[in-house]
């Protein structure tokens, strides 16, 4: 199957995700932002990175970018779409997933391995993983901080949005496991229809065990699988 | 002299009256005052390294590596494959002291440049950093803003820093050290070098509009510090990492077309050291009219736009007919090439002003014909003072439990992960050791190579004897890598010190110089580049001599590598190389006893060269599962750390007392003396003993003293038990050590 990587001019995980797509034996394609078409890809990854400097908000500007019409259509019509770090806050930027993104607790960026736990397995970047999965990916963000209101907060825990949550290496939820001061130790969420999710780890630096982790190809084999389920359900 | 120029525009341009003279002797007349600019930019020490070029010519530079050696944008070194590792190092001192945070955002910025110049894409950086005693906030609030500022350009841009090493000591207090070594890869037969070249072919600017940022500061980072520093501030630029990354995506695009001739960023001393370098290397001469530069600031002066360091500026020269297709690839980054000028068949850099001639200048004059001085030298009155220790003299030694206690928590031995745990090391998917390790690991992808990268430097030994202390830090460096199982291929050195027109100092740097060579020569490393950062004193007290090594070392086979921690229970915990209880220049001294003072360890070039070649050899084959070099804190701390991040694993040694065991001073200078050419492995069964059948061979000394397992560190001399900690208590005071520091006011 073909991922389409979308890249943003401040990017910086773009080949990081091409990579990391080969390395599971899939193909990848880098799309720039100025494109209007996704090339007929079967799924979409925003990759981390600044996209347009983010002097503004991180993500405020890429929403713009021709490309993200596009990757709108796709959504909208259930295509797989995941965006990785800055590629989640532009998800959140362009609407296409609800709440916001501030400033890490500590005020300071924050780089190093971290466990969160699978918490839905319907979705096509979790529907190889089982339930309570414990995954070990790196976080590298300075605004990381998953927020929203509590009338929002009450619905996507109520429509089980939430995707990944921080948690210690035994699969609780502690505040010292939460690098960044993320609201109910949210990592991940998807949107209503569930084929949007955005994440702030890594998955695509963890998939090779050199790099200290392999976990994060489980995440993307979980598409492949969406996919094929889904050619076979035709 | 001219009405114009007096000898206060003299003094303000850091040009001597014989300076001044010369520059009238080469024009044949008297300059104007932007010439006069010019020059002291370009002869200011900064540039031409007029003070240390003598001693420079005498290091090792070449190499069966070697592809490029010093005098370009960076060294590169090549590693099969039709790859390059392209490196150097670089320092960012001056201005980070004023502002922390954009110092040493713009010292990552400028060292990324040269690289990605040499159509080379930058695949790690690793930072050196010296600052004064956590124990004052001014020198929290110093770290505190470079460690920021350092992650905050990296972090951005997308290039993991990997790795580095941070001292603290009360002699940097006023004068921060932030040295930057960034590391890329390029196809060798595709690096670009920053030479112009063929008459009539267009010059282009790109990057950033350029304003009065800036202005001067290659000639501030040539000058003493005082109280009226702070007032130095506009001289610091402002960095702008999106900028940099723009520009990075698009010269590497645009240097795979063809069409470019050379480019070269433009950095100290802005677009008259771009113009005059380029020009000087391709033997041609240029034209510039700066009416043409894209200006940030309306009425600005030739003197300003030729001054100017503003950041995230290129200069290129593009082959005559081919512009259409280098400007289409910036419109593509949303970039603006815009053509400043010509080269031209000429021997002089021409600077007009909307087509009036403002300044003629031969290019060599300002590169090559920099002035060169033999500064005199004379070893200072207090060097054999301080290479002399008395133990007795120091009081009852501490008791081996306290130091050990004491040592794991110095923040000079500490784990540094308050500060590397703001630098994103994990961006480009290639780093397999993480910052913490002894040498930085990055796979080198498309191939099944790696590249160990080390960076070191112990100022306190230079201070105690320079020469030896400079050859301890090629040695540490290239041991490193060797413990990650890389042979060493190329080093690259920043040379901080103090004012050279002090004999004393000037002494320092050649005997700093003359060790590098030595041990370069010795451990068949060849300096590809470097850089040299003199006058870093304030107040005329100057730092310590820190010459900071950075060795660079290729793994044919990634998957090879080793860590530093131990891996199971029930290795074998072996020592290679003497431990000769040396305290001299010690960390332990210095917590314990507050003394920086003694000989440094003594150095023995080929039982180093011996013991390096063994640490890889061994780790090419696989006979050990750990390897980690003794420095600061000695062999307890040594053995301690490889116990650290590694799930808890313990260890129990015996190490053999150094002394006689009557003696007071026998358990410390076992323990913590910090001789060198020693690592610290661990191995088991068959493999122990080829490891020891090895080193035998090697005339390596092997010791097995002790073994891993159980969940303390215990370590006892002559069968005596002096040290007992549990591991997760010792690894909560060293991982947590600078944080509990740092969250002081």
């Amino acid at each position: 199957m073909k991922f389409a990587v979308v890249v943003f001019p401040g990017s910086n995980s773009d080949r990081d995700a091409a990579h990391a797509v080969s390395v599971i034996g899939e193909q990848a394609e880098r799309v720039w932002h100025k494109d209007t078409d996704l090339d007929g890809a079967d799924a979409v990854i925003l990759p981390g990175g600044f996209a347009h400097g983010d002097y503004l908000r991180t993500g405020a500007i890429a929403r713009f970018s021709p490309i993200m019409t596009a990757v709108s259509r796709f959504a909208s019509q259930g295509g797989p779409v995941l965006g990785i770090c800055n590629g989640f806050q532009v998800l959140l930027e362009a609407g296409l997933l609800p709440g916001a993104m501030v400033r890490n607790r500590s005020v300071k960026f924050v780089s190093r391995h971290i466990t969160v736990r699978v918490e839905r397995t319907d979705t096509p970047f979790t529907a190889a993983c089982y339930e309570g999965q414990l995954l070990r990916l790196p976080v590298a963000h300075g605004e990381g901080n998953y927020f929203a209101d509590p009338e929002t907060l009450e619905d996507i825990e109520k429509r089980r949005q939430v995707i990944f949550r921080y948690t210690d290496d035994r699969g609780n939820v502690t505040t010292n496991a939460n690098p960044n001061g993320s609201i109910d130790s949210i990592a991940g969420i998807c949107n209503r229809d569930r084929n949007v999710v955005g994440l702030m780890p890594h998955p695509e630096r963890a998939c090779e065990d050199c790099l200290g982790s392999a976990d994060g190809r489980i995440v993307l084999r979980s598409v492949v699988k969406a996919f094929a389920d889904r050619l076979i359900a035709r | 002299m001219s009405a114009i120029i007096d000898q206060t525009v003299l003094e303000r341009h850091g040009l001597k009256p014989e300076e001044y003279e010369r520059i009238q002797e080469i024009l044949g007349r008297e300059p104007n005052l932007l010439e006069l600019g010019m020059f002291s930019v370009m002869w200011s020490e900064h540039c031409s390294y007029k003070s240390s070029r003598v001693h420079l010519k005498t290091l090792p530079t070449t190499g069966p590596r070697v592809v490029q050696g010093p005098g370009e944008n960076a060294g590169a070194v090549d590693i099969g494959d039709g790859l390059c590792a392209v490196f150097k190092i670089e320092s960012h001192n001056h201005p980070s002291f004023i502002e922390p945070y954009q110092g040493a955002a713009t010292g990552v910025g400028g060292i990324i440049r040269d690289i990605f110049t040499m159509g080379a894409r930058p695949i790690g950086l690793l930072n050196s950093l010296r600052f004064g005693s956590l124990d004052t906030a001014l020198a929290r609030r110093i770290f505190s803003g470079v460690v920021a500022g350092v992650g905050g350009y990296g972090n951005s841009i997308g290039i993991p820093t990997i790795g580095g090493e941070i001292y603290f000591d009360s002699v940097y207090a006023g004068n921060p050290l932030v040295n930057v070594l960034c590391l890329g890869i390029a196809r060798r037969d595709e690096i670009v070098k920053g030479a112009a070249r063929g008459e009539g072919n267009p010059v282009f600017y790109v990057g950033a509009k350029t304003g009065r940022d800036g202005i001067h500061g290659a000639t501030m980072a040539s000058a003493e510090f005082d109280d009226r520093s702070a007032e130095k501030r506009p001289a610091v630029q402002v960095g702008d990492p999106f900028m940099e990354k723009l520009l990075m995506e698009a010269c590497l695009e645009v240097m795979r077309t063809g069409a470019v001739v050379g480019l070269q960023d433009m950095g100290a001393a802005g677009l008259t050291c771009a113009t005059s370098e380029m020009s000087s290397r391709g033997g041609c001469g240029m034209d510039v009219d700066v009416a043409l530069v894209p200006q940030r600031e309306t009425g600005m002066a030739p003197y300003e736009i030729m001054l100017s360091e503003s950041q995230e500026r290129m200069l290129l020269v593009v082959e005559k007919g081919e512009e259409r297709q280098v400007e289409q690839v910036f419109e593509k980054w949303d970039l603006h090439a815009v053509q400043v000028g010509t080269v031209t068949s000429g021997t002089c850099l021409r600077v007009f002003d909307r087509g009036r001639l403002v300044a003629d200048v031969p290019t060599r004059a300002l590169t090559d014909e920099a002035p060169l001085y033999r500064r005199p030298m004379r070893e200072p009155e207090w060097q054999p003072r301080v290479e002399r220790v008395a133990l007795e003299a120091l009081g009852a030694p501490a008791s081996a439990q306290q130091a050990f206690e004491t040592l794991i928590a110095s923040p000079v031995i500490a784990s540094k992960r308050w500060a590397y745990r703001q630098f994103d090391h994990t961006v480009g998917t290639n780093t397999i050791a993480e910052p913490g390790a002894s040498a930085a690991v990055v796979r080198v992808k498309g191939t099944n190579k790696a590249l160990a990268v080390s960076v070191d430097g112990n100022g306190r030994y230079c201070y105690l004897n320079p020469y030896r202390g400079a050859m301890l830090a090629v040695a540490e460096s290239a041991r490193n890598v060797a413990c990650a199982g890389a042979e060493p291929v190329g080093a690259t050195n920043n040379l901080n010190f103090g004012n050279p027109e002090r004999p004393e100092i000037m002494w320092q740097f050649a005997e700093a110089v003359r060790g590098i060579g030595d041990a370069c020569r010795a451990l068949e490393i060849p300096i590809t580049g470097g850089n040299v950062s003199l006058y870093n004193e304030t107040d005329r007290e100057p730092i310590y001599p820190t010459p900071v090594l950075g060795v660079v070392g290729l793994l044919e086979d990634a998957s090879r590598t080793v860590t530093r921690q131990f891996k199971r229970a029930g290795a074998s915990v072996v020592l290679l190389g003497d431990n000769l209880g040396e305290l001299g220049g010690s960390e332990y001294l210095v917590q314990l006893h507050g003394h920086v003072q003694g000989e440094p360890p003594l150095l023995d070039l080929d039982r180093e060269r011996a013991l390096q070649r063994l640490v890889i050899a061994a780790i090419r084959v696989g006979l050990v599962d750990s390897a980690h070099d003794c420095a600061e804190g000695g062999l307890a701390v040594t053995v301690a750390e490889c116990c650290f991040d590694s799930g808890g694993i313990g260890v129990n040694c015996d190490i053999p007392a150094v002394r006689d065991v009557n003696d007071a001073w026998s358990a410390n200078a076992t323990l913590f003396g910090e001789s060198s050419s020693r690592v610290v492995v661990s191995s088991d069964g068959d493999r122990l003993e080829r490891l020891l059948h090895a080193a035998a061979e090697a005339g390596v000394v092997a010791a097995v003293i002790g073994r891993t397992g159980g969940d303390r560190i215990e370590l006892a001399v002559n069968d005596e038990r002096v040290i007992a900690m549990r591991v997760a208590d010792a690894e909560r005071v060293w991982a947590t050590a600078i944080e509990r520091i740092m969250q002081r006011a």
